[in-house]
C-alpha cells in the first residue's frame, strides 16, 4: 500500500490497478457484490426452471387454484413478481456497491490529489 | 383496405418519420450517431430498452402463440422478462464501465487482439440477422393483411424504409422513435386488455371459465403441454430464452446511451418494469384474439398466428383501433429493425472496417460512410432471408436470434467480467463455438427439415428433434471459453486486475 498507487508519467497518471485490486476495501465491494449477486442468480433460475420442469415431467401444476385458473398459470404470474422484487431488492443493495465504489477510487486513485 | 385504416396508420409513420428528421440534424459525430452522444436518462433509455425489446415478437409473435397454444405460448413472456435479472445483476453495469460503442469494444478492454474483434463482430452480425428476419416476417404479414399487397412486396417495402430511417437518423433518431413507440404499444396494448376484460365483465375467474370451451382445444388449451410436448425442448427454449438477452446487441448497445452505470442501472429497472407489465397483458391479447377473433380466422391471416393482436383490435374496436394497432405495429418494426441494421452497422464500420481492416486509421466520416453501407447490406440479407421465413411464427424466429445470442456471447461476457484466467485464445474458442454449434444445430433442426412439405425450408428427416438448439449450444460456448484458455495458457493478471476495478468501480482514466 506504501508503494504509491501512482506516479507521475509525463502529465497522464499511471495507475497501478493490481494494487488496488488487492486493497482491502476493493477486496469487500467484490465479496458483497458476488454474495448478492450469486445468491440472487441461483435463487431465479432455480425458481424459473422449476415452471417448465414442472410442466414438463409432472402434471401437479393442472390442478385448479381458484376456478379454472389452475396453479401453472399461479406460478407463471409469480414469476413476474419475483422479478419485479428481485429488481427493487437489487436497487437497494446496489447503494452499497455504488458507496463502496467511490471508496475504493477516492481512496486508491484520487490520494494525493490535494496539493499534487 | 378502408380509408381510415390507410390514414391513421400513414399519420403514425409520419410522425416517426418527423422525429427521425429532425433527431437527424443533430446527428454529427460517429459518438452521436452510435450512442445518442450518452445523454439519455434513466427513463428515456428504460423506456427505449423496452421499445427495443417489444418487438414484433412481443407484440405479434407472442399474442399468436397464446391465442393458439394457451398457457404454452405464455413460456415466452416469462422467459423474456426474467432475462431482465440477468441483465441487470450480472451484465449491464460492468459493460456500460467498460464499453465505449459495440460488444466487442467491452472484449476489447481486455484483449487487444484482432481475431476477438472480429468474431465478435460476425456473432453481433448473425445475432442481427436472424433477429431481423423475424422482424420482416412480421411487418410483411401486417402490410400484407392491411393492404393486401403480396408477401414480397410487402418485405421489399419495409425493409428499404427502415434502411433509410437509420441512414439518415442514427442512435438518436431510433432512441426516440423507440421512446415513442413504446408509450404507443402499451396504450394500444392496454386499451384491447381493458376491451377484452370488459368483454368478460371484469371477471378473470369467469375468463378462463369460458377460455375452456371457447377453443378447439377445450381444457387443454388451459394446461402446458399443448405447444412444447417434448420436455427436453422446452427447457431447450426457456434457456435460450433468459439467457439470450444479456447478449444480445441491439439491447447491450443501449448501455452505451448512457452516462454511466447508475443510470444504465435504473435503465434497466425502468425497463423491467414496462416490459413485465406488457407481458401479463399478453395473456389478454391471447386469450382475447382466440375468443372474439377465433382460430380459423387467425391461421387464415397467419398461418402462425402472427396477426392475431391486429385481428383481435379490429374485432374489439373496429377499424380505428386496428388501424392504430397495426401503425403501431409497424412503427415498433420499423424502430426494432432501425436498432438492429445499427447494431449490425457498427460491428462492421467500427470493428471490422474501422479497427481490423484500417487499424484504427480511420477518420469520423470515412467510419460513418462504412456504417451506411454497412446498414444496406445487413438489410439486403435480411430481406432475402425473410422471403423464405413466411411462415414461421416471429417469437420463434426471434428465439433463435436469442440462442445464438445465449451461446456465442453471453459465456464470454461472463468470463472477461468474471474469470481471471480467461485469455484471448478462450475468447475465440468461445464465441466460434457457440455460433457455429447454434447455427448448425438449427440447419439441421425440424425448423429447416420436415418430411412434410411446406412444413419447413427443406423437405427431409431433421437430424435433432430440438427446435431449438439452446440447450446444446450454450453450454458448448461455455466449454468452448474454457478449453481455449487452458490449452494456451496464457494470461494477464495485471489486465484482468484493471478490468476487474474498472468493470467494478465505473472508474476510467479520462474522467479526471
Amino acid at each position: 500500500m506504501e508503494k504509491g498507487k501512482q506516479t507521475q508519467q509525463k502529465g497522464r497518471k499511471h495507475i497501478d490497478y493490481e494494487s488496488i485490486a488487492s486493497s482491502s476495501k476493493f477486496k469487500e465491494l467484490i465479496s458483497t457484490k458476488k454474495k448478492f449477486i450469486i445468491s440472487g442468480s441461483i435463487f431465479f433460475l432455480v425458481f424459473y426452471f422449476a415452471l417448465p420442469i414442472l410442466t414438463s415431467y409432472t402434471t401437479i401444476l393442472n390442478k385448479k387454484a381458484f376456478g379454472e385458473i389452475s396453479w401453472a398459470w399461479v406460478f407463471a404470474f409469480l414469476q413476474f413478481i419475483m422479478t419485479w422484487v428481485l429488481c427493487t431488492m437489487y436497487v437497494r443493495k446496489a447503494a452499497t456497491f455504488d458507496r463502496l465504489a467511490d471508496e475504493v477510487i477516492s481512496e486508491n486513485i484520487n490520494k494525493g490529489e490535494v496539493g499534487a | 383496405m378502408s380509408g381510415t385504416v390507410i390514414t391513421l396508420f400513414l399519420i403514425i409513420v409520419a410522425l416517426t418519420l418527423v422525429i427521425t428528421y429532425y433527431a437527424a440534424k443533430k446527428t454529427k459525430t460517429a459518438d452521436e450517431f452510435y450512442t445518442a452522444g450518452g445523454g439519455l436518462n434513466g427513463w428515456q433509455n428504460g423506456f427505449a430498452i423496452a421499445g427495443d425489446y417489444l418487438s414484433a415478437a412481443s407484440f405479434l409473435g407472442i399474442a399468436g402463440m397464446i391465442a393458439l397454444n394457451g398457457f404454452d405460448g405464455f413460456f415466452y413472456s416469462i422467459g423474456f422478462l426474467i432475462a431482465y435479472l440477468v441483465v441487470l445483476f450480472i451484465v449491464a453495469e460492468p459493460l456500460r464501465n467498460l464499453g465505449k460503442y459495440t460488444l466487442a469494444d467491452m472484449i476489447n478492454s481486455r484483449f487487444d487482439a484482432k481475431k476477438v474483434r472480429a468474431v465478435a463482430a460476425l456473432s453481433t452480425i448473425t445475432i442481427v440477422i436472424f433477429y431481423m428476419i423475424a422482424q420482416l416476417v412480421g411487418a410483411g404479414a401486417l402490410i400484407q393483411l392491411l393492404f393486401g399487397l403480396d408477401y414480397w412486396a410487402a418485405v421489399l417495402i419495409v425493409g428499404v424504409m427502415m434502411t433509410i430511417y437509420v441512414l439518415f437518423g442514427g442512435m438518436t433518431a431510433t432512441s426516440w422513435v423507440q421512446i415513442v413507440k413504446a408509450v404507443l404499444l402499451m396504450i394500444g396494448t392496454l386499451v384491447i386488455s381493458f376491451l377484452v376484460l370488459y368483454k368478460f365483465n371484469f371477471n378473470i375467474v369467469n375468463m378462463f371459465h369460458e377460455m375452456k370451451t371457447i377453443t378447439p382445444l377445450g381444457s387443454d388449451y388451459l394446461n402446458p403441454g399443448v405447444k412444447y410436448k417434448m420436455p427436453l425442448d422446452t427447457l431447450s427454449l426457456m434457456l435460450a430464452l433468459v439467457l439470450g438477452t444479456a447478449g444480445l446487441p441491439h439491447i447491450l448497445m443501449r448501455f452505451f446511451t448512457v452516462k454511466n452505470a447508475k443510470i444504465a442501472r435504473s435503465s434497466v429497472v425502468t425497463a423491467t418494469w414496462v416490459i413485465g407489465i406488457f407481458y401479463v397483458l399478453t395473456i389478454f391479447l391471447g386469450f382475447g384474439a382466440a375468443a372474439f377473433v377465433g382460430f380459423d380466422k387467425i391461421k387464415e391471416a397467419n398461418a402462425a398466428g402472427n396477426m392475431a393482436a391486429p385481428l383481435l383490435a379490429g374485432a374489439l374496436g373496429g377499424d380505428f383501433l386496428m388501424s392504430f394497432v397495426s401503425a403501431v405495429a409497424f412503427a415498433t418494426i420499423l424502430a426494432v429493425v432501425a436498432g438492429l441494421v445499427l447494431s449490425g452497422a457498427s460491428a462492421f464500420a467500427h470493428d471490422i472496417y474501422g479497427q481490423i481492416i484500417k487499424k484504427g486509421n480511420v477518420t469520423e466520416k470515412q467510419q460513418m460512410k462504412a456504417a451506411r453501407y454497412a446498414s444496406v447490406g445487413v438489410a439486403i440479407l435480411s430481406i432475402l432471408l425473410a422471403l423464405i421465413a413466411q411462415k414461421m411464427n416471429v417469437a420463434f424466429l426471434v428465439s433463435l436470434a436469442f440462442c445464438v445470442a445465449a451461446s456465442a456471447n453471453l459465456p464470454v461476457i461472463i468470463f472477461t467480467i468474471y474469470w481471471k484466467k480467461f485469455n484471448t485464445a478462450g475468447a475465440v474458442t468461445g464465441m466460434l463455438c457457440g455460433l457455429l454449434s447454434s447455427l448448425i444445430l438449427v440447419i439441421i433442426s425440424p425448423n429447416v427439415f420436415s418430411p412434410v412439405e411446406g412444413a419447413a425450408i427443406f423437405i427431409g428427416k431433421p437430424l435433432i428433434d430440438l427446435t431449438n438448439p439452446a440447450i446444446i449450444s450454450v453450454p458448448l460456448g461455455f466449454i468452448g471459453a474454457y478449453i481455449g484458455t487452458v490449452a494456451s495458457k496464457k494470461q494477464d493478471v495485471k489486465r484482468f486486475a484493471e478490468v476487474s476495478v474498472k468493470a467494478n468501480t465505473g472508474y476510467r482514466e479520462n474522467d479526471i
